[in-house]
């Protein structure tokens, strides 16, 4: 059958940037870590319309960096969010929060400790993905949905989809992990390690407590060049950057003098704007603990998931290879979970899940079409 | 809905499925008979397939597909935990046909096994004749270009089946989209079987 599409002014939808408090004391939350946190705030954002039965909701999870503005003007997910796009708000209600820890109006370490009066600097306690998706459900709740079409996210939102699908399955009518592992390895543990070494080695990190002094802006600077070079790939740079070097150099032996280098230096300057160093460090160290086998085996991580997964990996992307993805899949062949898995070509390395939107548009288009069908293909 | 025309070969595997089996196609191309069974039979399926495009248009039609080179097996499958495991003009595309059809007979209680049949007649004709290597409409490739690697016939699979200790259940042979009664390895251009372990008796 087909459907027909009229013209229609196609507007996106945008709460804006809304809040959501709980776990007020002294019914804080409770971290994985045994211990407490309240009150805690989300920032979050909603594209589209939430129909009647509140069955269109999907929740969008985003990576290290990432905020809750996913999708309209500088959205981080614009090309995939909006109308008649992969995730289209015509017909989904998409939600999306910044993570706790993070610093985009969420609680995290820069936010003011309510039993000091100050920003709670490195006094703020570790969390984990587990943490993050468990303030998640709060905010589900308080919107009064029972069951999301969706949860999908790349990199840690990848991980925080995988955690939805092990901690509360029955919430979830789908899931959709993108470039993403079942537990970091060594290596990913390793560069993320450098960037928080980079920021503790800035005299302005001061153990934390930088707050209302001068930023540790040059150590996170460089903690973002080492994550931005893991992010791409040789060929990527190479097309990119080439040797090329760069026309404005400055008088002096180790100036910016190739193009590489002088676009490095201009993201790690530029995100210090807008990012937390004490965020950084918590969100790495978040990541590095993830394992979501937990000493369980493969087989009975995902047992009894009734949710259908698509699970998308990127041929050139080395810091989370295809391999980590094939994994996940396994997983969900053991436990007999309905799952598809495609291997995307992109020379763009691990950044290709934010820049290949037109190949995953076609596979989540499809995937969520079927998915709210609640049937598994074939019939029209 | 626009009714498309059914391959032959894929209303005789549709003849041999039972409603709502469990259903696993190994290299399941673009998806149009997993996609058949589904209509047809309710049948649960999964598709496993190396191509990108082919896995881009089988999630377009709703289906659940993995991007997995077969020749790696299938080990996170228990044993018969299909009904059914299709190998439809698979066989002789994979490195390793003999341990692929194994895995299949592990996994699934049947396997359906469909391939070109190498020796019909105006193949015989090319090589004996021209002494060309034989080009036809069930083998359109050339040498350089096929995605063949293994070259096989009627007979020889079922010499294969003898060996292997695999029982043919029922098989069915085509020819120009017409069913081919008499000395198929001769006039068929497609062989398609229904297998299953051999049980000691």
């Amino acid at each position: 059958m087909e459907e027909h599409h009229f013209a229609t002014v196609n507007k996106l939808e945008n709460s804006g940037k809304q809040t959501f408090t709980f776990a007020n004391p002294p019914a804080e939350l409770i971290l994985e870590s045994g211990e407490k946190l309240g009150p805690i705030t989300l920032a979050y954002e909603t594209f589209g319309e939430l129909n009647p039965q509140k069955s269109n909701a999907i929740l969008v999870l985003h990576a290290l960096t990432g905020d809750a503005h996913a999708a309209g003007p500088n959205g981080w997910w614009e090309s995939l969010i909006g109308s008649g796009k992969g995730l289209d708000t015509d017909k989904y209600f998409v939600i999306c929060a910044n993570v706790i820890g993070g610093c985009r109006g969420s609680t995290g370490p820069s936010s003011v400790n309510p039993k000091t009066g100050k920003p709670y600097g490195t006094d703020f306690p570790l969390i984990s993905i587990g943490d993050m998706v468990n303030a998640q459900v709060r905010l589900i709740d308080h919107l009064g949905i029972q069951k999301l079409l969706s949860v999908i996210g790349g990199s840690m939102g990848g991980m925080q989809a995988l955690q939805w699908m092990v901690s509360h399955p029955e919430r979830i009518r789908s899931a959709i992990p993108i470039a993403t592992t079942l537990k970091h390895t060594p290596q990913q543990i390793a560069f993320n390690e450098v960037g928080r070494q980079a920021i503790m080695a800035d005299p302005n990190w001061k153990k934390g407590h930088y707050y209302g002094s001068t930023i540790p802006a040059k150590g996170l600077a460089v903690a973002r060049m080492i994550g931005h070079i893991t992010y791409m790939s040789d060929a990527s740079m190479a097309e990119k950057f080439g040797r090329r070097l760069k026309e404005d150099k400055e008088p002096f032996k180790f100036s910016a003098e190739f193009e590489v280098e002088g676009y490095l230096r201009y993201r790690g300057d530029n995100f210090v704007k807008r990012f937390d160093a004490n965020s950084y460090l918590y969100i790495t160290k978040a990541i590095d603990y993830f394992n979501i086998l937990n000493g369980k085996n493969l087989a009975s991580i995902f047992a009894g998931l009734k949710a259908k997964v698509l699970v998308i990996s990127f041929k050139s992307d080395w810091l989370y290879p295809s391999y980590q993805s094939q994994e996940i899949v396994k997983a969900c062949k053991l436990a007999g979970v309905d799952t598809t898995y495609c291997e995307i070509s992109s020379t763009y390395g691990h950044d290709a899940f934010l820049l290949e939107t037109e190949q995953e548009t076609q596979l989540i288009n499809h995937f969520l079409k079927t998915a709210s069908n609640g049937h598994n293909g074939g019939a029209q | 809905m626009k009714q498309e025309q059914v391959k032959a070969e894929h209303k005789i595997i549709l003849n041999w499925i039972t409603k709502d089996a469990a259903v696993l196609d190994l290299g399941c191309g673009d998806g149009k008979l997993l996609a058949l069974l589904i209509n047809e039979r309710q049948v649960r399926a999964q598709g496993i397939e190396l191509d990108e495009n082919s896995i881009h248009r089988c999630v377009a039609q709703g289906l659940s597909v993995f991007q997995q080179d077969i020749d790696t097996g299938l080990s996170e499958y228990a044993d018969n935990s299909f009904d059914y495991v299709i190998l439809n003009q698979t066989l002789q595309q994979v490195k390793k046909p003999d341990f692929a059809l194994k895995e299949a007979l592990r996994v699934g209680k049947k396997v359906i096994v469909s391939f070109p049949n190498f020796v019909q007649a105006s193949a015989r004709f090319q090589i004996f004749f021209k002494g060309r290597v034989p080009v036809t409409k069930a083998l359109p490739y050339e040498w350089y270009d096929t995605p063949n690697l293994h070259f096989l016939g009627i007979a020889d699979f079922k010499d294969y089946c003898k060996k292997r200790n695999i029982r043919i259940e029922k098989s069915a042979f085509i020819r120009k989209n017409n069913i081919v009664k008499l000395f198929p390895n001769l006039f068929a251009e497609m062989g398609l079987f229904v297998c299953s372990k051999q049980i000691s008796s």
